[in-house]
């Protein structure tokens, strides 16, 4: 299959949308009420937990380097001390080193947190993108609640590996497609090579639910003559969906012994705010109708994915506290596209909402640094003045707090996981690269070192096994 | 006082004083100068334009008197900058099918589908493009079904005007790989069959001297083998259109391009010219060329490359990697940057970026990457060369058509904008529907009016 055949099976078929939102508040005070007033309901077990562990790593010093910290801080001649897969100091040139520790030189080099995808489908449309391969969309049905994307995940798919050394990207999330008005869960993974997902899932990250809004549902089953076949069907079978998952939830309170029904247990846990919305949508009356929807069934909206007219309705998002993931300069591929621009992530932030900067690509999931780069230069040539530092919040802890784990990683702060890349440049620069990325604490890639270069079973004895991708 | 009218003009986008529109003396001076051939930047120089052409680009530079001159200090002055392959113009929205040109998959005809009537100066994607420095496209069409032949591209500039073609039938545009095997019914050996009986039938067809025109057929009236004067078998399957299309191809009047990525691929379509030594071959894609770029530079056939396929993302390009552009130039191949991808309709302007990525290569130990003259040649005088429009377009060397941008800074750097383009010595407006957008919703809020009242 072409790549133009590719991304228009993944653009228009299955491609998604998932986010986040920026400031972690609760769910608004409206769902909330909804929520303590009705009836409790106990979540199953997980029956597929996180098995990963961090890899062993050796206390490390980054001295004199250009830190940003991924809160919008920026620290000159910075050290950031890393021990026991933590971040134990990060601060200025006067931060104390303890003995024995790797010390690495950092003059001319920066330092980030690792960045964050919240929206990829590496391993669920990996490569090679063959149809056997296809695994993104379960698209039977415009309600899938009950699948899981995490169960289509090939921990194999070369794309991980790409993201991990040329983008410096060390959790991500894994989105079903959009095909569907629901199109399943998706699930935070750490971007360690694996041989199971279960060793890629980020221990303790929410699960997420993709929703779609748009021209996908309606395309893919209004031309089988089936409900949605317009922008309203999607909305009346979403709501319809969302009133039966009401209803199960008041069911199995009243009664646990109703049957379980695994496409209503993932919308109740989202009505019960354990996991968290992540909506692909477009057009700004859209997302309006979208956070409406959120309202009128009391669940919250983590954030919009694409929102390519998230600039229209930047104070809509800020009020409701949901984020918007968005690219940098993605438009026209489609009709709700054409009314991108390429200074909607600036724009968001500068209202005071959440931008995230995300991929939704095997390719642009190794250049989000640069997507960044050029939203906020888009930014400042219309008079929005960001910092470097404050627009790395686009790539780390914003999508973090989306994904419910700015506890765990998403900055340098003192105790969180050290998820670090060392970059050798500004990483706001096309000519700069990952020099160094840990995760964990642990060295998963080191430029200069060959062995430090992961190769996926697929690549293994082939042609260009092991080169510099 | 012409300076700053000039200067006003192009800040606003308004159409700029008669002396400017192409015809009058144009010098730019004080910035920092690339010419596109490879050649490294010269500081303080001078570009000189005078009727729509370049007289002069560099240091030392003597400004003519009367001359309209731009002020460019702190600033880049470069050519232009060309796709080196692109869908440009023939599309507004990739899925919105009656809006998308790309392509004629229930068309009788392939080899003779000639791009330039599809091509819309207008189409957003032309504006948004010349707003980042892209003034020349190669334009391909796509295959459309049961055919390895897509038809024949052009190369059209990016000017604010109703005339785009700056050559017609440049090329035509075959398919030969993955997708050259489902077109042609399922397998590699069914393409080359397709293309070596479409090469026969144009063979046979033999038509007099004056239908092989360099820049493609005569599908003028009075070409006799369009009037169906001449017989043919019944054994053609391509149309008598078709085969008279292949003519100059079969000639080398006109350059086959032929996108294949995998390595035994690209050496097939190497071997073409064993069988038709005319041939005047450009590979597309060729994401495994740097596995076989010695025997590619010996072929002396050029190459547009996707410039960061790093992926496996088909069987045919297990060995893709960033360094594919880097190693085949190092091996003497003659490459340029192509886009054969998802943004290849409207997005060229990213190839800015993928230059600048190659050049990141040169600091990553075992990759081979690009230094920055060569780079900023790959998306400029290169792609020019390959199409056999050196003379006219891609540098600043004199007598070029005048395509010149200024930049505010390095136009390879993420940060960096575009100040001013000029078309064959005509300034350029930078605005376009998305421009318009961004200054309606500076404020999402609704003010005294809603925002449908809110135009510059």
């Amino acid at each position: 299959m072409s790549s133009k055949l590719r991304f228009l099976l993944v653009a228009l078929a299955g491609a998604t949308a998932i986010a986040a939102c920026a400031n972690q508040a609760p769910p608004q005070s409206a769902s909330a009420a909804t929520r303590s007033s009705a009836p409790r309901y106990t979540p199953p077990a997980d029956p597929y937990p996180s098995t990963y562990r961090p890899y062993p790593s050796v206390p490390t010093a980054i001295v004199n380097a250009t830190i940003f910290d991924g809160e919008g801080g920026r620290i000159e001649h910075g050290t950031i001390v890393m021990a026991d897969g933590r971040i134990q100091a990060a601060g200025g040139p006067d931060t104390p080193v303890p003995e024995g520790v790797t010390r690495i030189d950092g003059t001319g080099l920066w330092v980030t947190p690792g960045v964050i995808d919240v929206h990829s489908h590496l391993g669920d449309y990996p490569s090679p993108g063959v149809s056997a391969h296809s695994d993104g969309n379960e698209a039977t049905s415009p309600v899938r609640p009950e699948v899981w994307a995490e169960h289509s995940v090939w921990p194999q798919d070369p794309g991980f590996t790409r993201a991990l050394v040329n983008g410096g990207v060390t959790t991500l999330q894994i989105l079903p497609g959009s095909a569907n008005l629901f199109g399943g869960r998706g699930v935070t993974l750490r971007n360690v090579p694996a041989r199971t997902a279960q060793a890629m899932r980020f221990p303790g990250a929410p699960r997420g639910l993709k929703m779609a809004c748009g021209e996908n549902p309606k395309r893919v089953y209004g031309r089988r003559s089936q409900m949605p076949s317009t922008r309203m069907g999607n909305i009346a079978l979403a709501r319809q969906t969302w009133q039966r998952a009401v209803e199960y939830r008041e069911r199995r309170a009243r009664d646990p012994n109703t049957p379980r029904d695994f496409a209503l247990d993932t919308l109740v846990e989202v009505l019960e705010g354990r996991i968290l919305v992540h909506n692909h949508c477009y057009r700004a009356d859209e997302m309006a109708n979208m956070l409406d929807m959120a309202r009128e069934f009391g669940y919250h909206i983590a954030s919009f994915h694409h929102a390519v007219e998230a600039y229209k309705i930047a104070d809509l998002l800020r009020e409701n506290d949901t984020c918007a993931a968005m690219w940098s300069n993605w438009w026209g591929f489609k009709m709700e596209a054409y009314d991108a621009i390429d200074e909607n992530v600036p724009m968001v932030h500068n209202a005071g909402a959440c931008a995230i900067v995300h991929s939704d690509d095997p390719n642009g999931i190794q250049r989000l640094n640069q997507a960044a780069a050029q939203a906020l230069a888009a930014g400042r040539r219309m008079g929005i003045d960001i910092p470097d530092e404050v627009a790395w919040r686009w790539l780390a802890i914003n999508p973090a707090h989306a994904l419910g784990i700015d506890d765990q990683t998403g900055s340098l702060r003192v105790g969180k996981r050290a998820d670090v890349v060392l970059w050798n440049g500004n990483p706001f620069s096309v000519y700069t690269r990952p020099q160094v990325v840990w995760i964990d604490g642990a060295l998963m890639y080191d430029m200069n070192n060959p062995r430090l270069r992961p190769v996926t079973d697929f690549e293994l004895g082939q042609p260009g096994e092991g080169d510099t991708k | 006082m012409k300076r700053l009218f000039l200067a006003l003009a192009l800040a606003l986008g308004f159409a700029a004083p008669a002396a400017a529109q192409g015809g009058g003396t144009i010098a730019i001076t004080g910035g920092r100068v690339v010419i596109g051939d490879g050649t490294p930047p010269i500081d303080g120089g001078t570009v000189l334009i005078r009727n729509g052409r370049i007289v002069a680009a560099g240091a030392n530079v003597a400004v003519p008197p009367g001359a309209t001159t731009v002020d460019a200090h702190g600033k880049w002055v470069t050519p232009g900058l060309v796709a080196g392959f692109s869908r440009l113009g023939l599309l507004e929205v990739d899925a919105v099918d009656e809006t998308n040109d790309v392509r004629a998959p229930e068309s009788p005809f392939n080899a003779a589908i000639d791009v330039t009537p599809a091509v819309n100066p207008a189409a957003l994607a032309i504006a948004v493009n010349r707003a980042a420095g892209i003034t020349r496209a190669i334009v391909a069409p796509g295959v459309g079904r049961g055919t390895i032949f897509a038809g024949q591209g052009a190369v059209i500039d990016l000017g604010a005007d109703m005339e785009p073609v700056t050559r017609p039938r440049a090329f035509q545009f075959v398919e030969l790989g993955e997708d050259g095997a489902g077109f042609a019914g399922g397998s590699r050996a069914a393409a080359y069959i397709m293309l070596r009986n479409a090469l026969r039938e144009a063979r046979d067809l033999r038509l007099p001297a004056s239908a092989r025109r360099p820049g493609g057929p005569d599908l003028s009236p009075d070409n006799p083998y369009l009037q169906g004067s001449a017989a043919r078998s019944d054994d053609v399957p391509l149309t008598r259109f078709d085969a008279a299309a292949l003519v100059p191809v079969l000639e080398g009047t006109q350059q086959l391009f032929v996108h294949v990525e995998r390595t035994s691929d690209i050496l097939q379509v190497l071997a073409l010219r064993q069988e038709f030594p005319r041939l005047r071959l450009v590979l597309v894609g060729a994401a495994e060329g740097w596995r076989v770029a010695d025997r590619i530079a010996a072929a002396g056939v050029p190459v547009l490359a996707n410039a960061l396929n790093d992926l496996p993302a088909t069987f045919e390009q297990l060995a893709a990697t960033q360094s594919n552009i880097g190693r085949m130039r190092a091996a003497g191949v003659k490459v340029a940057i192509g886009m054969l991808n998802d943004e290849d309709g409207r997005n060229i302007r990213v190839q800015t970026q993928y230059a600048g990525n190659l050049v990141a290569l040169t600091r990553v130990p075992g990759a081979t990457g690009l230094d920055w003259d060569a780079a900023f040649a790959a998306i400029s005088g290169a792609p020019a060369e390959i199409v056999g429009l050196g003379e006219e377009i891609g540098t600043l060397r004199p007598g070029r058509r005048a395509d010149v941008v200024i930049w505010d800074g390095d136009p390879l750097e993420l940060s960096t904008g575009v100040e001013a383009v000029w078309i064959d010595g005509v300034p350029q407006p930078l605005t376009n529907h998305q421009t318009e957008l961004r200054e309606r919703y500076r404020q999402p809020q609704e003010g005294a009016l809603p925002h449908a009242y809110i135009r510059r």
